[in-house]
Parts: C-alpha cells; structure tokens; sequence
C-alpha cells in the first residue's frame, strides 16, 4: 500500500475514533492501538469483520451498540452514490399490493417488488431496495432536478413556473429524506395484501405471520432511514452529520420526547435492569458493617482460643426495607414517564417493604390494588388507566388540590416509616400549589423525593411550580431511564 | 504493548473462516462476528469477555474453542465471596505442620524456611493452573459479574501480563499463554480496567435461521418444518415483553418435548399444553397467550 493511502487510512481510524469518544463512548488509547491492529488482521474489503473488528476492540458495553453502527456505516459506508448492485431477476408476482392509491406512476413497480421481497423476507434485496427507494424518492430541496422523479418531480411540475428559480439556487442545499421515500412507497399499506397472500393457514399462524410482516415492514424503515443518512453523510461528510443524526443511547434518551420503538425497547429492559438494582442493593447491604453482638456465637467462638474472646461474632443487620408511597401525575404530558417510575418500582418491588400508589391529574386516586392483583405490571398499569374515573387526556393538573384531598382521605399512608416519592413535572396550571400542605406530607414522612422528568433549566419558567415544592422537598431532575436507575438505586 | 511478546506458539487458527469451520465440527454454530472475534482474541494474545443473556451459549462458547483446538479446558467459576485462596493458589498448611514435625528438633530454622515454601506445598488453583500448563490451554472464567468487585483487580495481572506474583517463591510467568474467556450475564457492570485490558462481544439470541441449525445439530430426528415453526413461535416470545425470556436451551428443551411427545405440527394445543418448557413465570405464560391468540393457557 502506498505511504499516503496509508496516512488517509490512519487518519480515517483516527477521526472514527474520535467521532466514537465525541459520542460518549470510552474509548481508550490502549483500545484504539488495539483496533488498528485488530483491523489489519481481518480482510479489509469485507466491511462486516471489519465492524465487527472494531466492535470487539472499541465498544464495551451492548447499550452503545446502535450508535456504534450508525456512526461506522456513516464512516465505512456500504456504497457511494446509488449504490446499486445488479438487478436481481425478475419472478412472477405471488402477492398482492394493497394501498398506495396516491403513489406515484414509478413507485408503483418498486410496491410490488417491495411486497415481493417482505413475503420472502429477503434482507439483502431489502437493503438493495431502500438504496433504490432512497435515491429516487428521498431527495428533497436542492437544485440538481436533473433525476428528480416520483413525488420530488410531481412536486415540481405542479408549480413549474418556481422550478428555474429552485434549479439556479446553489446544489448545496440538497438533502435526503427518508420519510419522502416511505411517503412514496407508504410500505405499511402493503401488510393487508401481504396477509391476504398468505392465507389459507390457519389462525395461529396468521397471527404469527402478521407479527412477522410488520417486524420486516419495520425493518425495511430502518434501512431506509439508515440509507438516507448514508447519502447526506456524503453529501456533507460524516462528521456534520453525526453531530444531527445520531440517537443518544437508549438509557440516556429523553423520556418525555422518547418515540414509540424507543419506548418499547426500555420497557423491555426494565426486568433486566431491575435485576441489576437489586443486586447491587444487596450487595451494598452485605458490605455495610456487622450487627450486634451475638453474645452465643462469640463464646462458641472463644473455646477455641482457651475461653479468650478473640474474635467477636455479630448478627447480620437486618436489611432496611423502606415503605414506600408513590404519588404520579398520569396526565398526558407526563404519563410515559409516571409510567417508567411505576414499572421500575413494581419491578423491584420485593426491595420494599410495602408499595402504595396514588394516580393524580385534577384528582387523586388509589391505584394499588391493580398492582397488587397480578404479576404483570405492564398489565397493571393497562388496567390502572383503564380504571381510572378521572379523564387523562386533557385535563390539567391541579396539584394544590391533589395534595389537599390526598391529606384528607389519604392521611394514613404516610408513617414516620415511609418514603414519599412524587413524580411528577410541577406544572400547577397556575392553581394554588397548596405548597403549606405538602411542606406537612413531607414532614410526615422520614424521607421524601420529587422526581421532576424536565430539565432543571425549566423549573420555574411559565406555571412551573418547581421552585415552590424544591423548597419544601429534594427535587431531582430525572430524565432518562439512567436518572431514574441510579435514583432507584441510592434510594433508602 | 508487553503482551504481544510473550512467548506465544503458533496460531490455532489461520482466518475467521477456519474458526467457524472448526467450531461447527464439534457442534457448535458460530456466526460470522462470532467468529472473527474468536479469531482476533486468539492472534491479539487478549483475554474475550463475552456478554448476554442467560443461555445464549456464552459458557459454550468457551467449551468449543477447547474442544476445537484440542486444548484443556480449565474453568474457575465465580460466586459472591470467591477468594484468592480459591482462585490463584493455597499454601497446604497441614503438609507443612506435618513437615516441621517430622523434620525433627535439629532442623535448622533457615532450613525449614525454604523447605515448606517450595512447590510441593501449593496447592495451585484454576488460575495459576492455567498460567503454569505447557499445553494448550482455555481458560474459562465463568459469570465474572458474580464474584466480589476486588477479585476484578486480582484478574487484571492474570489478565494482561499473564503472570502471578507469589511473594514466597517469586512471579510465575505464563509458559504458553492461555486463550481466555471471561463470561457476563451483566448483572452488573465490570469495572473499565478490566473491559479495557479484554475483547468484547455481545452474544444475544441467535436468529431465526441460526436457531434454526441449533436446533437441527441437537435434536437429531426432528421434522423441519416443526423446526421453522418453533423457531418462529419462540422468536416472537422474545419480542415480547416478559420477565424472563426463552433460551437457547429451552428452545432445544421444547423440541425435544414436542419429539418425545410425536408432535408433528405446531398449533395452539400442542403449544398450550408445552408452553411451560419455555415459559416459567405464570404471568409470562398469560401474556404469551394473550398475545398469540391462543385461548386461554397456564391454568
């Protein structure tokens, strides 16, 4: 290799790497020697050992996987430009497409290959496919109408007269997007017919095959998303765009502004995560210092120095269990995140001695016994939105009159023994925060936490109540599911 | 780097390819990133730290590389309260009172010194075992994120300088440096210093066409098609939300279940009545059902 191709491969390493660090992930100089010798040791060209070269020396920990790949396929792109393969041959069709009545003349060709390849599953054809869809529909802005086509074209020639203005503006302004391209191919349409296809087999397995088809459908979005990120990388160079682009890692992402598959992810780690709070509980426990003196064990102990009591024994101390009182705002600009502080508590809720909940939005209601009843507290918490008598949407939060009725009919839960936990935002829709009444739940309680899920610069601005409450109890920011962990965790 | 100089014999294996071929020769099916992380932890002399859930195949893994490269394979494995009297090496105590004893009143104090702090009375424990063997060797150090936090620090001269320093006899430098496996269910984070000094990889639940194998290579007999329907039954319980989810092993369980019981096809009887093979929470069992259409199951 010549000396100067070398260089630029160096230098790519080295930016890649440091893109990696800018991101958040530790990477080490140690691990970085290792990834440039684990690099050469694999073969170059094939850009699977090559990721997973990189994976093995640089990424420690699974939550960073999916920023590691966006930042390598931005890095090591999979193709330049188009980006196509050869044509793959051509079957008869076996499915029928559904939906797309609006799509445009040329997509329609690409829906019934599209709704060929989810049928069979075909990964490779997929990715070939999003790469097409990408350039020919994703394009958006820009001047170079040069192969604007489907919706970019049909978008143009409806207002002709602006095209030669748009076509002598500078081609820098040109993008991609991936959602025009999912706009022009509108692939979730292609379940119905995809399901139609495949009937004949009994129910069950439909129920199967839908959840199939809608996990390829889903697939083929992040491809196609991936695909045009790909392009605007080259467009601008990968490291402007992974400044715009690239996630934060699950456990770091906003709760309030989460989407829908993010969202489903973290639930998903809530078990695994509880399992990894208790044991670091206990093992804070255990390393906490002895008990009292067990005056048996100690003289059993001395007979073996001649009655001489050498070495004291003491009683394990007896694991603290707080009782634990959890009050959540469930309306809806909050209630993702009430419902991440719900299913982390029930999670572990055999840390805690006893759990009571309380739902509030304009009034306060108790919700343990959904919990109580079942295992599942994903259904729980189902059921509990279910069985509220009070509207979720909509409505505002009051919260002076929540802690007003809580103290009334609810006096009795708070003990000298309970944590009070509040999650909540604090936005008190400019009622009376009745702060005097929950300064005396406060004082009730031996401890007592305000969880507020918005960042700590918004506290105060517009009806935030924050200030007001911060002064009679501790209140945390606590945005992500990492916030929340180590909150949970450090929680007595 | 020190550790790239350590006497080291030469490479079991020539390219990512021959280790995949090797693997699967004795049963094990290794992906392609499986592979060449094997690969590149074997030419870069580094210890492989392996995470993922439980029953994935981390602990297996480390058995077939042994089996593979006809090496020993010598396991230490990790609990709460795991010591170095346990892990590197124990001076045998009893032999040497015994020792003093038969020496007699004349030895001299010198003397006896060196005698019972010789090699005869210590008791090597896995890890100084696997430093000292001139053979191949695999060294497996099992659920790692179990053991006490200051064991991490004792693994970490293990680790990167493969040598152990014993105050009475001196250091123990590796004759032949073993291939390591460290496994993790991630129940908790290990420390920094120790991921540094290792090779990750994440082992998560094998796709659909992997499993697929797994359980043709394990379960001789079984009809495929029954195959490609329990792989798809149990890739959709995985993307459910459960307490605990199936495993590779308990996919090879529930098909060992259905050919013991002559199953053929898989609908929603034969599926009711064996869904506690691979379900073991009765709430996980209810969502399941739930969610596959199945009438009412687990009761």
């Amino acid at each position: 290799m010549p000396d100067a191709d070398r260089t630029a491969l160096l230098d790519h390493h080295i930016a890649f790497l440091d893109a990696l660090r800018e991101a958040g992930l530790p990477v080490s100089l140690a691990e970085g020697l290792d990834a440039a010798r684990a690099t050469t040791m694999v073969e170059p060209l094939d850009r699977e050992s090559l990721r997973t070269a990189y994976a093995a020396t640089v990424l420690k920990r699974q939550g960073h996987r999916p920023l590691f790949d966006e930042l390598f396929d931005l890095w090591f792109p999979r193709a330049i430009g188009e980006g196509r393969g050869d044509e793959r041959q051509r079957q008869e069709p076996r499915v029928e497409v559904t939906g797309g009545r609006a799509a445009p003349e040329d997509a329609r060709a690409m829906r019934a290959e599209l709704a060929e390849l989810l049928f069979e599953g075909d990964d490779a054809g997929l990715r070939q496919l999003a790469s097409e869809a990408v350039a020919r529909f994703g394009e958006i802005g820009g001047g170079s109408a040069g192969n604007a086509s489907g919706r970019g074209g049909a978008a143009s020639a409806g207002t002709g007269g602006t095209r030669g203005k748009a076509a002598g503006a500078s081609t820098g302004a040109r993008s991609w997007s991936p959602n025009a391209a999912l706009d022009a191919l509108t692939p979730r349409t292609l379940l119905a017919g995809l399901l139609r296809s495949d009937a004949g087999r009994d129910e069950f397995a439909q129920s199967l095959a839908r959840r199939a088809y809608r996990e390829r459908i889903a697939r083929f979005e992040r491809v196609v998303n991936a695909e045009a990120r790909r392009r605007i990388a080259e467009d601008r160079g990968a490291d402007a765009t992974a400044k715009s682009v690239v996630r934060p890692p699950l456990d770091q992402i906003d709760l309030i502004g989460a989407s829908q598959a993010e969202l489903a992810a973290l639930r998903r780690e809530i078990y695994p995560l509880a399992r990894r709070l208790a044991t670091k509980k206990s093992m804070k426990r255990k390393r906490g210092g002895a008990g009292v003196l067990d005056f048996r064990r100690t003289i059993r102990a001395s007979l073996a120095t001649g009655g001489v009591p050498v070495n004291t024994r003491h009683r394990p101390r007896r694991p603290h269990k707080p009782e634990l009182v959890v009050l959540c705002d469930v309306s809806s600009s909050v209630a993702s995140f009430a419902r991440f502080g719900l299913l982390l508590v029930y999670a572990l809720s055999e840390q805690f001695s006893a759990v009571r909940s309380f739902a509030f939005v304009d009034t306060v209601e108790e919700v343990t016994p959904h919990f109580t009843a079942a295992d599942d507290v994903a259904d729980a918490i189902y059921r509990m939105e279910q069985g509220l008598s009070m509207r979720l949407m909509g409505g505002g939060t009051n919260y002076g009159r929540v802690f007003t009725r809580f103290d009334e009919h609810y006096a009795d839960a708070i003990t000298p023994k309970t944590t009070l936990l509040v999650l909540g935002d604090a936005r008190a829709n400019y009622v009376d925060p009745a702060a005097a009444t929950f300064a005396g739940l406060v004082r009730r309680a031996k401890h007592a936490y305000w969880l507020n899920p918005e960042p700590r610069g918004n506290w105060g601005s517009g009806d935030s109540a924050a200030p007001t409450y911060a002064e009679v109890v501790e209140m945390i920011e606590c945005r992500s599911m990492a916030q929340l962990a180590d909150f949970v965790r450090d929680l007595e | 780097m020190p550790e790239s100089e350590l006497p080291s014999a030469s490479p079991a294996f020539d390219s990512p390819g021959e280790v995949a071929k090797r693997l699967s020769e004795v049963n094990y099916l290794a992906e392609s990133d499986i592979a060449t992380t094997v690969f590149l932890a074997e030419r870069l002399g580094k210890p492989l730290l392996v995470e993922g859930p439980a029953g994935v195949g981390k602990t297996e893994l480390a058995k077939a590389v042994a089996a593979a490269t006809d090496a020993d394979l010598i396991r230490l494995q990790c609990y709460e309260g795991l010591d170095e009297a346990r892990a590197l090496y124990e001076w045998n105590y009893s032999k040497q009172l015994l020792r003093i004893q038969a020496a007699g009143s004349d030895a001299t104090w010198e003397k006896t010194h060196d005698d019972i702090f010789t090699d005869e009375f210590l008791l090597a424990r896995p890890l100084l075992r696997a430093i000292r063997r001139d053979d191949p060797t695999v060294l497996l150090i099992d659920e790692t994120d179990k053991a006490d936090i200051e064991i991490e620090g004792l693994l970490l001269e293990v680790l990167s300088d493969f040598q152990i320093t014993i105050p009475e006899l001196g250091t123990v430098q590796a004759a032949r440096r073993p291939f390591v496996v460290l496994t993790s269910n991630a129940t908790r984070e290990l420390s920094e210093a120790l991921k540094r000094r290792c090779l990750y990889l994440h082992l998560d639940y094998p796709t659909r066409e992997r499993e697929r194998d797994i359980v043709v290579a394990r379960v001789p007999g079984i009809e495929a098609t029954l195959v490609d329907q329990l792989v798809e039954v149990v890739a959709t319980l995985r993307t459910l939300e459960l307490k605990k989810v199936p495993s590779i092993a308990e996919t090879v369980d529930w098909a060992r279940t259905l050919l013991a019981l002559g199953t053929s096809t898989m609908d929603e009887s034969a599926i009711r009545s064996t869904l506690g093979v691979v379900l073991k929470h009765q709430s996980d069992q209810l969502r399941a059902a739930k969610e596959l259409g199945l009438p009412c199951a687990g009761r």
